[in-house]
């Protein structure tokens, strides 16, 4: 027994295991999700986290303790974010065709997260931290991070509101857009890359290759458009 | 494969680099998908291997997110607190960005396309 719990206090110590639970928690969620028709609202990031967080929460482990197995995963983020420039030059020749709308739908997509989530927050009575860090949810996470440190609000609060975000923009997306009987890929990428940055990313390109570029290219140019416009937006409304 | 891994990694690289010495407000890796994208201009078309290695971080991008996600557990308690106006305004104003994002590029869309007939 004795010579058990030193092998598990050797492993819990190393970057393996949580590296392992990471990708064990993604393989089975994904599976569940596939199973059940890839249904949106069983989104496999939501299930893993879930899992994780409960496991987690079981063990007693801190999250910084999990952070060190799992920054192997995080850093990839990286490499992936400019992967995207592949299925972007793919799909080019349609990108350019509709250049002049991607940028008016950007920028009214950019413009409607930032106000109507800084407006709901306010009126339902959120403290002022909350009301900062939940501006920029739209966009990507180190992005968004920046911003609401500039505006003064919590960087790691914004980090996951972010991921939230990025959870209930690829669960309710499919479903609107078929509700709003948008069949375009196009034009679906584009809302969702608008509204839930990397995570609507990942499953427009999961779908189909069309979406997936312009959901990706959607993140990009929101980045962009909000870490301008923000603080402008904010001084004109909210001060 | 090896070879554009590598330049994936130097795009990163020089974008993380360039982002931070001009101060510009978007981050590295965006930075590095234009330098990307500018390569394959030049290219003029996708290298298999570039394909490969591409397609084996993108088909997975969702697990990417997945230790970010977790990061939700710090903050329990702030989000317990203003768990009501935090949710209702998460899930409002994302529904109302796709709705209005979707509307307007489908609008000027179908404006472009009359006038291109005309």
């Amino acid at each position: 027994m004795n010579e058990l719990q030193n092998i598990w206090v050797y492993l819990s110590a190393s970057p393996l295991l949580h590296l392992t639970l990471t990708l064990s928690a993604f393989v089975v969620a994904s599976q569940v999700y596939k199973k059940l028709g890839m249904h949106p609202l069983l989104n496999p990031v939501l299930l893993s986290v879930i899992a994780i967080v409960f496991i987690l929460h079981k063990t007693q482990t801190s999250y910084s303790t999990y952070f060190e197995g799992a920054q192997f995963v995080h850093f990839l983020l990286g490499p992936a974010t400019v992967a995207l420039a592949v299925p972007l030059y793919r799909q080019f020749s349609k990108v350019r065709q509709s250049a002049a709308a991607i940028l008016i739908s950007l920028l009214c997509g950019s413009i409607t997260s930032a106000v109507t989530a800084v407006g709901i927050a306010r009126a339902l009575g959120a403290g002022a931290a909350s009301v900062i860090s939940i501006a920029p949810k739209s966009v990507t996470a180190p992005v968004a991070m920046g911003i609401s440190e500039q505006l003064g609000g919590l960087p790691s609060l914004t980090a996951v509101i972010v991921i939230l975000t990025g959870i209930i923009g690829a669960m309710l997306g499919p479903l609107i857009l078929n509700l709003m009987r948008i069949k375009d890929w196009s034009v679906r990428g584009m809302a969702i890359g608008t509204a839930s940055h990397g995570i609507g990313t990942a499953r427009a390109l999961q779908v189909n290759e069309t979406a997936g570029a312009f959901s990706g290219l959607a993140m990009g140019l929101n980045a962009l458009a909000t870490a301008i416009l923000l603080p402008v937006l904010w001084n004109l409304f909210f001060q | 494969m090896l070879e554009y891994l590598t330049l994936i990694l130097a795009c990163q690289l020089i974008g993380e680099f360039t982002v931070s010495a001009a101060g510009l407000p978007f981050p590295g890796p965006v930075a590095g998908m234009l330098l990307l994208f500018i390569f394959l201009l030049i290219k003029g078309s996708v290298p298999d291997d570039l394909t490969n290695v591409a397609g084996s971080l993108l088909n997975n991008l969702s697990l990417l997110f997945v230790p970010a996600g977790v990061g939700v557990m710090v903050h329990f308690e702030l989000l317990g607190t203003d768990a009501i106006p935090l949710s209702a305004a998460l899930i409002i104003s994302t529904v109302l960005t796709i709705i209005v994002t979707a509307t307007v590029m489908t609008m000027v869309n179908r404006y472009q396309h009359s006038r291109d007939s005309q």
